[in-house]
């Protein structure tokens, strides 16, 4: 097994008289994004702030590669914290100093490099974070989105190797959380640090996570993938994932994962024996490509865009569909058989390829990068199940079958089909 | 019975020895956070002290010339000159009573290089940077700004504090000498100009009168009083988040208030201790 990057062992912390977290114990490993998930004021954030030093245990140990963090000489320790970036929840950027000043003043007071190179670098991240126009203005100037890319940019611009992101979504419209959320999965694959979301975005934190941790009643009270947690069986489960669900709706007016399960269950039971069903499989193709050359928002515009269209059309005949990965969708229909479904297929990819590309169209005007234009293409793939059958088989069985039935594409000036 | 009367009478006899000790508990109390902020002031002037000398800090440090000295130029001139005037009129009619006018320019110069310019310039530069600094610090604390200094490994007592105090201690003596020179031309428009005091004596008193240890003298002070303002108005910005009384902008409106306050108050003070270890 692989040792952790970090990890807490019976971690206690108390303000005065109240206990905010308790005999906490957790690993973090090298290269994935975890993230703290739990109710508003149990403690996420305390958490975070334990493993960048700004808060100290009461009780317990905090170990960095397998060395308690109190037994590190100061030198030691500083080395350890200077390869660790820290972006706050309310962004805590120096309203005095520009965007620009901002994202340059850890180059500029912990560095030695040349102004040119201080430049060159600071220029890459207001680039890539898509704040070229606002890069002299105040931080009072910009839009609660643009703070917060502001604030990722400065959290970035050091090349740290583990980035602490505390609630890096909260105040934001969904498009935008979706894309900060993009943002942060698409930079941490591109420089492979380690990434530590507090969040109760949920389930759009699962898209990009690949560790999960449920902070519940002071304590840690599960630690794996998202796929693990569908399965504990926890009164955290209960009361706060099921809690904080609904958000799930706001991007893409689809089920959660998990009602999507339920209600395919309830399906199952309803069917008489025989009786077939279909099961659609949408993918926006090459997601990464996108964000890269149309922006984070445009991607997640798509994505929407995408989400509605499915509903519109196959919730209409008592279909009912989930986002099941960041560029995937699947709908059950559960009242058609494969020749009915294929017919609503095509009327689907006809509307959407008439009008539901309007939306994209509007999300990638703002911003083309990329030299030869950026393409984005949807596709969908039909399989036939019995209530017998393991849905994830038909699931799979459907994505084989996955041809290309919508595309646009845009080259910075015009659009063509 | 009797063993119920006892522990009334036990009661009661606690209830009076809490009465009578409750005064002393309080001020006990207070002095004991008073002596613990003394010394937690003491131990963040070394460190932000011994933080001057870093590399980076000379454009900080100018800056906050600018803030702290330049912008208080205008203000100081205005302050010291009416000082200077009321000073020259007040002496003026006390010292023609004894025909001892030609003293005027003696007392004007004296009292404004030894006692008032040092002591009025530290009273006006706390009142307007000293409250800023207040502010500012406070407001980075609260909203988290200088917790992300710290994430970032810039120490925020070198960044925020050092370049404040070494600013205090080059700005003081300076408008403090300021303060002395326009006082003196305006002790010298309301006696000499206004009231028609004879002006060769009055500036010849100003001349003859000063020697070189006055000037240090008040320079001294401006030192010592620089130090206690930066140090006071840092302090109470810098831990505006540890406020029992009062939380978030409210915190940061109190710290002002009593960085100013305790500001004055100790000018005041060590203006007396000051002035009795020199004379």
């Amino acid at each position: 097994m692989e040792s952790p990057l970090i990890e807490f062992k019976d971690v206690t912390k108390r303000f005065g008289a109240k206990s905010v977290l308790e005999r906490v114990n957790l690993q973090i490993y090298e290269g994935q994004v975890t993230t703290i998930i739990g109710l508003s004021g149990s403690g996420k954030s305390v958490l975070l702030k334990h493993i960048i030093g700004l808060i100290e245990p009461d009780e317990g140990t905090i170990l960095f590669k397998g060395k308690p963090l109190s037994e590190m000489k100061k030198s030691e320790s500083a080395a350890n914290l200077a390869q660790i970036s820290y972006m706050f929840q309310d962004n805590a950027l120096f309203d005095s100093m520009t965007v620009y000043e901002n994202i340059a003043l850890p180059l500029r007071e912990t560095t030695n490099l040349s102004k040119a190179k201080i430049d060159q670098r600071v220029m890459a991240r207001i680039e890539q974070t898509e704040l070229k126009d606002a890069a002299h203005k105040y931080p009072s100037e910009l839009s609660g989105g643009m703070q917060k890319r502001a604030a990722l940019a400065r959290a970035l611009v050091t090349d740290p190797r583990i980035v602490l992101f505390d609630e890096p979504t909260s105040g934001q419209d969904p498009v935008r959380k979706n894309a900060i959320l993009g943002m942060i999965a698409q930079y941490q694959r591109k420089f492979g640090f380690t990434a530590i979301l507090v969040s109760h975005e949920i389930p759009d934190v699962y898209f990009i996570s690949n560790r999960i941790l449920a902070l519940y009643e002071r304590s840690i009270v599960f630690q794996g993938s998202p796929e693990e947690l569908e399965n504990f069986d926890h009164p955290f489960k209960e009361e706060v994932i099921r809690s904080l669900e609904g958000l799930q709706k706001e991007l893409t007016g689809l089920y959660s994962k998990r009602q999507f399960k339920v209600m395919h269950h309830v399906q199952l039971k309803q069917t008489t024996s025989g009786a077939t069903y279909c099961v659609a499989v949408f993918s926006l193709d090459d997601l990464d490509i996108i964000r890269a050359g149309a922006g984070h928002d445009a991607a997640q515009v798509a994505i929407r865009s995408l989400g509605s269209y499915i509903d519109k059309h196959f919730g209409a005949i008592g279909g009912f569909s989930t986002r099941r990965r960041s560029n995937e969708f699947v709908t059950v229909l559960p009242y058609s058989d494969l020749k009915e479904a294929e017919s609503i297929l095509k009327d689907f990819a006809k509307d959407f390829q008439e009008r539901g590309i309007h939306d994209i169209r509007a999300g990638a005007r703002k911003r083309t990068t990329s030299a030869g234009g950026v393409e984005f293409t949807v596709l969908a793939g039909i399989a036939q199940g019995q209530p017998v059958a393991d849905i994830d088989s038909v699931i799979d069985a459907a994505k084989t079958q996955q041809k290309e039935i919508a595309r646009l594409r845009y080259d910075g000036r015009r659009y063509s089909r | 019975m009797a063993l119920d009367a006892d522990s009334q009478n036990s009661k009661a006899g606690w209830q009076i020895g809490r009465l009578w000790s409750g005064p002393f508990a309080v001020i006990g109390r207070a002095a004991i956070i008073w002596v613990d902020n003394l010394g937690a002031s003491a131990i963040f002037l070394l460190l932000a002290f011994l933080k001057i000398f870093r590399s980076k800090q000379l454009i900080k440090i100018v800056q906050q010339i600018y803030y702290i000295g330049a912008r208080s130029t205008m203000i100081i001139m205005l302050v010291s000159f009416f000082t200077g005037m009321v000073l020259g009129l007040q002496s003026y009619h006390a010292l023609v009573k004894f025909g001892a006018q030609g003293a005027l320019g003696t007392l004007v110069a004296l009292t404004l290089v030894r006692e008032l310019g040092p002591v009025l310039t530290a009273i006006m530069i706390a009142a307007r940077a000293g409250s800023a600094i207040t502010a500012e610090i406070g407001i980075q604390r609260i909203s988290e700004q200088i917790d992300a200094l710290d994430t970032m490994r810039i120490d925020p007592l070198r960044y925020l504090i050092s370049p404040r105090i070494t600013a205090s201690i080059i700005s003081f003596p300076l408008l403090t000498a300021l303060f002395d020179l326009v006082g003196i031309i305006g002790g010298y428009v309301s006696s000499v100009l206004l009231l028609g005091a004879n002006a060769s004596t009055y500036v010849y008193r100003v001349q003859t009168s000063m020697d070189m240890k006055d000037i240090t003298d008040g320079l001294i002070k401006s030192i010592v009083f620089a130090v206690i303002v930066s140090t006071v108005c840092c302090y109470q910005g810098y831990f505006t988040h540890m406020r029992t009384d009062s939380h978030g902008a409210q915190a940061v409106g109190l710290s002002t208030t009593s960085a100013v306050v305790l500001s004055c108050v100790l000018i005041l003070v060590s203006d007396y201790v000051v002035t009795s270890l020199l004379i």
